[in-house]
């Protein structure tokens, strides 16, 4: 059978000027360009055409506009009116191709595919979807309203609480000045008795020039005691364990049983001197700064901070070491090595100077740190109206069949195995990384756990509009690279008037 | 797929430590060397010129078919028969086995297409020396000399290729073992032992072997051969922690052959290496053994996953090919007396006129089976390949949509991920044609099973890609899992289908799934069985727009030595030494017969391959393994493909992107645009690599990426006719340039650039931040005209071409004539029925000459004369296309839309004749700045005799 595919493209386009009053494949919009009987100019400008050559199934203008109808064009494009639903522009290489593409059918004109004009059932589907998530939206919109509200709030009590503090900081610092210099005061007695027992060691074991009091050729744990600067785990305690141990697990050692475990206690005495003659206190303020955070909390464990929180800590000053919040820390460690210096001689009572109380109540109520962790909190980018500052501090977990996925915003992702087994990070808070004109519409998760012969695992996750704030799903789409959808009213927006939304009333 | 990948690293890690230390990366200490190869190691310190053979011309018997003679070793006089048969179409079969074997040595079935047709062979002339036979036709003679033995093949006064010229025939003949003692012993694999046996069987075997020769004259040779038997490795060899057992022995054959006037040798794939042959003197020969290599190192000789044991030579007068018929572990010596030569010593020995004739010696050196070599003699490039097509069949006509782009990453997770991966073709117009699963979507590594959570609905999955006319490939390897609720491996091991071990039970060894077992695809039933689980019914959620991708079909062993199978393992009568290279190929062809049969016969296979032998070209398509993501792994696609495509196997492709490691967006769009004009076009990745689908490098590239797939889908006609003509002549698709222009030496060893068929000339952009390459045009008297451009150029030229990043240097051939549909759709059968733009590129002469063929893109309906095959010319002003094959009959409704004629004049009119006698004028547009006319819509049907005349 011949086949002659001009004919029946002349006739299907006399056919479509009829419906439609325009060639096949033209929007409404662009209607006035192609003017039946009128040499017809290509929308680039590039050359004017005889009118019968457009349609015609043959490319003549580069820009494809003389065949919006048909398949000839590589770069054209085909304008279905989808009428019940929304009109669409599909490439017009799909034209005729036995493909379904536009709900109206009317792409499929020549090509023998079986296709059923779906837009109403589309369109109304459309519509009730719109409907629903419109309703999210308000709903969800309303949410992030008192949100922001709440952040509002919550920010210029921090505000103020950090003004409080940074005003009391400089009077902290005063009385570290202060403080030092009695500390140095009260270390100087303890100074010369190390030095004179030192001295005593060293020099033989004369009994004669130690202390009369010392029972001489022994050797007590009650003596030992006395010298904390023997404290073996630097734990500010000096325990009767330790002493012990130092000798030899018995209470009372003669002098010869006693120069067994000398060198071991020697050893430790003289780094216990050196350590005090390098003691951070004694430095200038800069160099203290950089001793703590080589020591770090190894040496002088904050056992009153919780362990989750003191992680946080370090984070911060990996990612950023030089802000300022770096100095309230270091200041409250300051402090509390100030204290710590006289703290060793716990036992006496006596010795404690008057102003240690004081202090140790701005210790204790943790003043310095909340300061510390207002100033972080306050760092975060929680967006334009610090609508997502809701989400710090809260986690948020999902099941799925393997793993119990865990989200805590501006903090870390996680996955645990559901039956047993290690945590894993996904990745902890990197930053927003939505497109330009949506940046927070995605959060970024980075440097998590090594991937076995792999990358570093990461976690990016989706934010969309939900009057709930839980995560939906996830998934691996490249191995250690984890997606999340979360939903949460923060990201919710304005919903425009349902009827602005819809061009066609098809049922009015 | 990798071998050791890091998915398998927490089960076997603990094992790899032990077996497989250090494998991460590169390791050849996990492969063999030829010293740390028993055979080779042996056969390599023969020493040349001294060949103990001898003809003994009495035993001659010449039939109309045949001659058969008997050849002596002096040594030990332990005989072989020789027998030489002319071969129709000008080739020449040498075979050699022992005349009375110990046992029947392995002769390889199934890759001869047929008993191959014999001429006649006639004696010119006979003395004590040797013996003259004529070869029929030019004048063609073979030259038997008795001592020793020689063969020489002339052709009137030259010698086109000599065989044991340098006296390195050497054929271990099977014998009984001696040393009983060591026998009992072979468990261990202390060296002690070795010893121990020295000692033993230097007392034992002299006595022995007096008694069966009795001849006093012979005992000194008798007790150096003595000498050579106890050597290591003969009857026990151990390679890291792997024993092989050798219960039968040494068995080694191996041959030597020269090849005067020859400088460039090419072929014997799979080798990561250039085109031309490289000489071996100080290296490592070149190795075939089917190995999965993980990472595999560029530009030497080690083995890969493929083996074709052909070897191509040539020079400006004559093409001539050796095909070596042994599917046994094998290794390839080349020497040449120019290689240590600079173009300055060649050319002062030219002046001088002191030079000796180039030459090349090859030496094939195999561990067991009988010498069964075909020498083809040409004399073109064509003829070879003819030749080698009539022995071993042809490259399978794949079904047109294979030939378009292939979307594959290890792994598509789930139903919902294949689903948005399609989508995302569409949404940003790129057309694709398969969609590939890798192993993840099985139930735990249980082939033709899918994993029920992520593969739950896989027909649902299936149909959503039918309605896209677009289609699947599953991944089915051979090693199957060990598992008792596992249906396949039940039946296998019910049925006794596995490959046993030496001691007779069950091969078992470990790959993806775990323990698994390996079916003997060597057995004909197991063949015919594995054949009918492709079957829908039986292979559960398949359509029939879902084919089979067989990987790890070397096979891959994770615990075998060399990560293979171990060689003592038996296929019924026969060890897997003897067939190892030959197991991927059954696989495939086992594959393919099942897609043919669930059609019921009426529907093309598409199986691609890893592994593969000669022969393997009737079964689909191969692709070059575990690639990385590395600009040297870019440039060498080109000469691997091209020497596949020398053996026949066209159907050749690399990993678009590198599998290992993450290309740079620039390679990423270089590889898309170099592997649009390679054969087969699959983009692949690594599990651990990031996703890398087209769009995911913003717009630019994006648009790049689409303008090189576009470009395939433009070119797809002319692809598919050129694998028509392979699949009809043997004739590889991509090409290098020499096999088009024989005479010109600047051609014979270029692999940055080739041809596909003769009409097109690719030089891809293979290096990172290139301004500009390089092309040579070929050809003295012919032009080229860049498709881009329409720029013409002078052929025999070296021609600098200034590229950006879109630029993929293409140049048609003055003279050709090359349809292409510019109408690219979202996949090649969307476009079935689209209308065709004629490319006439004249030459100097104003000729131009092309085919067009058409069938229905997917059955077997062309084999009952469904198709359009015409031939399009150009000559005196007139451009007509005629009928090649009057008893086709086909339809189409394909039409001509357009007919662009590059170096042409304006006519004043155009006027075109249909078929039915009818006259119309046609209009036109002509550009007088690049001499190209464009004739506007003359509306004839593709399938129908017209001419369009210009005035």
């Amino acid at each position: 059978k011949m086949y002659c595919p001009y004919l029946l493209l002349l006739l299907s386009l006399g056919v479509s000027a009829v419906e439609v009053q325009r060639p096949r494949g033209v929007p409404l919009s662009k209607r006035q360009f192609y003017e039946e009987g009128k040499p017809f100019t290509c929308l680039d400008g590039s050359r004017t055409i005889p009118f019968d050559r457009v349609n015609d199934d043959y490319c003549d203008c580069q820009d494809g506009s003389d065949e919006p109808g048909t398949a000839a064009c590589p770069n054209g494009s085909f304008h279905c009116t989808n009428a019940g639903f929304r009109p669409a522009f599909i490439p017009s290489s799909r034209i005729n191709d036995g493909i379904c593409d536009c709900c109206d059918t009317t792409d499929e004109y020549n090509s023998g595919a079986a296709c059923q004009n779906t837009c109403r059932e589309l369109g109304r589907k459309e519509r009730e979807s719109l409907q629903k998530m419109a309703e999210i939206a308000k709903e969800g919109f309303m949410l992030k309203q008192q949100l922001i509200q709440e952040a509002k709030r919550g920010l210029e009590e921090k505000k103020g609480k950090l003004a409080e503090v940074q005003t009391s900081k400089k009077d902290l610092e005063d009385k570290v000045e202060a403080l030092r210099s009695v500390k140095e005061a009260a270390e100087q007695p303890e100074k010369e008795a190390k030095e004179r027992h030192l001295k005593a060691w060293e020099g033989n074991f004369k009994c004669e020039d130690i202390s009369p009091s010392t029972v001489c050729f022994n050797v007590s744990v009650a003596e030992l005691l006395l010298h904390s600067e023997l404290d073996q785990d630097s734990d500010g305690t000096f325990t009767e364990t330790e002493a012990q141990g130092l000798l030899g697990g018995v209470d009372k050692v003669d002098t010869v049983a006693f120069e067994a475990v000398w060198s071991n206690i020697k050893d430790k005495y003289i780094s216990e001197a050196k350590a005090d003659t390098t003691a951070p206190v004694e430095t200038p303020q800069e160099e203290t700064r950089e001793s703590v955070s080589d020591t770090d909390s190894e040496q002088y464990p904050e056992d009153d901070i919780p362990e989750d929180e003191e992680e946080e800590d370090e984070d911060d000053e990996d990612e950023d070491p030089d802000d300022g919040e770096y100095k309230v820390t270091s200041l409250s460690f300051s402090i509390r090595l100030v204290l710590d210096g006289p703290g060793k001689d716990d036992e006496d009572e006596g010795t404690m100077p008057p102003y240690d109380q004081e202090t140790q109540n701005l210790i204790d109520s943790k003043y310095m740190y909340k300061t510390e962790n207002i100033e972080k909190e306050i760092s975060f980018d929680f967006g334009p109206s610090a609508e997502f500052g809701y989400l710090y501090n809260q986690c948020y977990e999902l099941t799925t069949s393997e793993y119990i996925y865990r989200l805590c915003p501006f903090s870390r992702v996680s996955q645990k195995p559901k039956y047993g087994g290690s945590e894993t990070s996904l990745g902890t808070w990197g930053k927003w990384a939505g497109p330009d004109d949506n940046v927070y519409s995605v959060m970024k998760y980075e440097h998590g756990t090594g991937c076995w012969q792999g990358p570093n695992r990461s976690t990016t996750v989706k934010l969309t509009c939900g009057k709930e704030t839980v995560v939906t799903s996830t998934s691996e789409p490249s191995r250690c690279e984890y997606l999340m959808e979360f939903t949460t009213p923060a990201v919710c927006q304005e919903p425009p008037s349902l009827d602005s939304m819809h061009p066609d009333h098809e049922e009015l | 797929m990798a071998t050791f990948t890091e998915r398998m690293a927490p089960v076997l890690a603990f094992w790899l430590v032990l077996c497989l230390s250090g494998t991460w990366a590169v390791d050849r200490g996990n492969f063999k060397t030829c010293d740390q190869s028993a055979f080779c190691k042996r056969q390599r310190a023969l020493k040349p010129g001294e060949s103990p053979y001898r003809a003994l011309l009495e035993t001659m018997e010449l039939t109309n078919t045949r001659l058969t003679l008997q050849l002596i070793n002096d040594n030990n006089k332990v005989r072989l028969l020789l027998e030489l048969y002319r071969l129709q179409g000008n080739i020449t079969r040498v075979k050699i086995n022992e005349l009375k074997p110990l046992k029947p040595r392995y002769e390889v079935p199934d890759v001869l297409i047929r008993e191959p047709p014999t001429e006649p062979l006639s004696l010119l002339s006979q003395d004590d020396n040797g013996v003259v036979l004529s070869l029929g036709a030019e004048s063609q003679r073979v030259i038997v000399s008795a001592r020793p033995f020689r063969l020489d093949i002339m052709e009137g006064r030259d010698v086109l290729m000599s065989l044991n010229s340098r006296g390195l025939l050497a054929f271990e003949h099977l014998r009984m073992r001696k040393d009983t003692f060591s026998y009992k012993v072979t468990s261990t694999v202390a060296s002690v032992w070795d010893n121990i046996k020295r000692v033993f069987s230097s007392q034992a075997d002299p006595e022995a072997e007096k008694k069966e020769e009795g001849d006093p004259e012979n005992q000194a040779e008798t007790g150096k051969e003595e000498e050579e038997k106890v050597e290591d490795g003969m009857w026990e060899e151990t390679f890291k922690s792997h024993s092989d057992s050798k219960p039968h022995g040494p068995s080694a054959i191996s041959l030597d052959f020269s090849l005067p006037g020859v400088e460039h040798v090419y072929g014997i794939p799979e080798h990561a290496d250039t085109l031309r042959l490289k000489t071996t003197d100080n290296g490592d020969p070149y190795r075939l053994y089917n190995l999965d290599v993980f990472q595999y190192e560029l530009y030497n000789p080690m083995a890969l996953y493929g083996a074709v044991p052909v070897m191509l030579a040539h020079n400006a007068k004559r093409t001539t090919g050796i095909f070596w018929l042994n599917a046994a572990e094998t290794w390839v010596d080349i020497s040449s007396n120019t290689a240590g030569k600079t173009v300055f010593g060649k050319m002062l020995d030219y002046v001088q006129g002191s030079s000796e004739t180039p030459q090349t010696d090859v030496r094939w050196i195999s561990e067991s089976g009988i010498i069964d070599v075909f020498i083809m003699l040409g004399p073109t490039p064509k003829d070879v390949f003819s030749q080698y097509a009539s022995l071993t069949g042809t490259q399978a006509f794949p079904p047109l949509a294979a030939l378009a782009y292939h979307q594959c990453r290890w792994n598509y997770n789930d139903q919902e991920d294949v689903q948005s991966v399609d989508a995302g073709f569409d949404e940003h117009d790129i057309p694709y044609d398969f969609i590939w699963l890798d192993i993840e979507h099985t139930d735990g590594k249980r082939y033709f099973t899918w994993d029920p959570h992520k593969f739950a609905t896989p027909k649902e999955m299936l149909q959503g890609i039918m309605d896209k006319k677009r289609k699947m490939v599953a991944i089915v390897d051979p090693h199957i899992k060990v598992d008792s609720n596992y249906k396949i491996h039940n039946e296998i091991r019910s049925r006794g289908f596995y490959i046993k071990n030496k001691d007779g039970g069950d091969y078992e060894g470990w790959c993806w799934p775990g323990s698994a077992g390996y079916p003997d695809f060597t057995r004909p039933d197991m063949r015919a069985w594995w054949a009918s689980m492709f079957a829908y019914d039986q292979y559960e959620g398949s359509m029939e727009n879902l084919y089979t991708w067989n990987d790890m079909n070397e096979p891959s062993v994770f615990n075998g030595p060399e990560v293979t199978m171990h060689k003592d393992a038996t296929h019924g009568a026969w060890e897997h030494r003897d067939v190892h290279n030959l197991y991927g190929l059954y696989v495939q062809m086992a594959t393919a017969d099942g897609q043919i049969q669930r059609s019921g016969g009426v529907e093309r296979p598409f199986v691609l391959t890893r592994a593969f032998f000669a022969g393997s070209q009737r079964y689909g398509a191969v692709w070059t393994g575990d690639n990385a993501a590395e600009w040297d792994h870019l440039k060498i696609s080109i000469p691997m493909c091209l020497s596949l495509g020398l053996v026949g196997i066209s159907f050749c492709g690399a990993d678009v992107g590198g599998f290992f490691k993450s290309p740079s967006t620039e390679l990423l769009v270089r590889w898309y645009q170099t592997g649009a004009y390679q054969p087969f076009f699959r983009a692949h990745a690594h599990l651990d690599t990031p996703r890398r689908e087209p769009w995911l490098f913003g717009p630019e590239n994006t648009a790049l990426i689409r303008d090189a797939v576009r470009q395939r889908y433009t070119l797809l006609p002319y692809w598919y006719q050129q694998f028509y003509l392979a699949y009809h002549t043997g004739q590889p698709v991509m090409r290098p340039l020499w096999v088009e222009y024989p005479q010109d030496p600047a051609t014979f060893a270029l692999d940055d650039e080739f041809l596909i068929g003769r009409d097109l000339l690719v030089h891809p952009v293979t290096e990172e931040g290139a301004r500009g390459v390089t092309a040579y045009l070929p050809g003295k008297d012919e032009v080229w005209f860049d498709v881009n451009t329409f720029q013409k150029h002078n052929g025999a030229q070296n021609l600098y071409i200034p590229v950006t990043m879109s630029s993929i240097p293409v140049f048609q051939r003055g003279g050709s004539i090359i349809p292409r549909k510019l109408r690219v759709r979202r996949s090649s059968s969307c476009m079935e029925h689209d209308p065709y733009t004629l490319y006439v590129a004249l030459n100097p002469q104003r000729t131009a000459e092309g085919e067009i063929y058409i069938d229905d893109g997917h059955t077997f309906n062309y084999e009952k004369q469904e198709f359009i095959h015409r031939r399009l010319m150009f000559a005196n002003n007139v451009l007509s296309s005629v009928n090649l094959n009057p008893e086709a009959r086909f339809t189409t409704r394909s039409w001509i839309e357009r007919v662009v004629i590059l170096g042409a004049s304006k006519p004043s009119k155009v006027t075109l004749k249909t078929a039915d006698g009818q006259e119309s004028t046609v209009d036109f547009d002509f550009d007088a700045s690049m001499s190209v006319l464009t004739l506007r819509k003359p509306g004839m049907n593709a399938g129908e005799d017209w001419t369009v005349k210009l005035q």
